[in-house]
């Protein structure tokens, strides 16, 4: 009776090395999705809040509210959230396309998470252009 | 598959926060929509216009639409995050409060902004 003595339950091999772990790219397209909402919530919002509070303002009150998307800094902030929030909309698409059943299996989900991660990327520079 | 848990699970939320999800992105999305097709009308973005837009009672609902939809949506969201990442109880249950205040905070800003003269 050897096979008794074994332990029932037997540890689970976890390997979570974040960095050595390699991503298949519709995880990398979900994780970006937590990642641009988590930063929408923390950091888009109150901005977004801020820019239209002052901006309606006055006249004057208008101007200071667009002088800091002069500065680099600026610049920079609100390239991440225009890309951030034009990356959340275009993978919740592919989301609401993957709801519908249109390209659940692996070769069309892989395709499309590829495709979102290139337009996305020239999105970026497209965006990045018209700020500078 | 099925698998027992040590805690009770299923609140039932489940689907009513996945269907919720959606409907208030594609809110969402047409709202975005509407107020780029604005502002390439207006060919930019000046006090006027902007103050003009914003003076639109038919607008200010329209966003108020917008910003209801944006934070049910940011709560879900969130939510799922905590889910996973949060795993705690203590952690999760704290950071979820923090999570709700904030956005509460945001809606009363929002109404501030919206009707809070100016």
């Amino acid at each position: 009776m050897a096979a008794a003595e074994r332990p029932v339950v037997r540890p689970r091999p976890v390997y979570l090395n974040l960095i050595a772990i390699r991503q298949p790219l519709p995880a990398i397209v979900s994780i970006l999705h937590r990642i641009t909402g988590a930063l929408l919530f923390a950091v888009g919002i109150p901005l977004l809040l801020w820019f239209v509070q002052r901006s309606l303002a006055s006249p004057d009150a208008f101007d200071a509210a667009m002088r800091p998307l002069t500065s680099p800094f600026g610049k920079l902030v609100l390239l991440g959230l225009v890309w951030g929030y034009v990356y959340h909309l275009l993978a919740g698409l592919r989301h609401l396309a993957l709801d519908l059943h249109a390209g659940i299996q692996l070769a069309p989900a892989r395709s499309s998470a590829a495709v979102l991660l290139v337009v996305s990327v020239l999105l970026l520079i497209v965006i990045a252009v018209r700020l500078w | 598959m099925t698998r027992a848990s040590p805690f009770p699970v299923g609140a039932h939320y489940g689907l009513r926060d996945w269907l919720s999800q959606r409907i208030t992105a594609i809110v969402m999305l047409v709202y975005t929509a509407l107020l780029l097709g604005i502002l390439l009308w207006h060919g930019g973005l000046d006090h006027a216009t902007w103050k003009g837009l914003f003076a639109s009672n038919a607008f200010r609902i329209a966003t108020f639409v917008f910003m209801v939809a944006l934070l049910w949506h940011a709560w879900v969201g969130m939510r799922n995050i905590l889910m996973d990442y949060a795993k705690p109880m203590s952690v999760r249950l704290t950071l979820q409060v923090v999570v709700i205040c904030v956005l509460v905070a945001y809606g009363g800003w929002t109404v501030q902004v919206l009707w809070g003269g100016p």
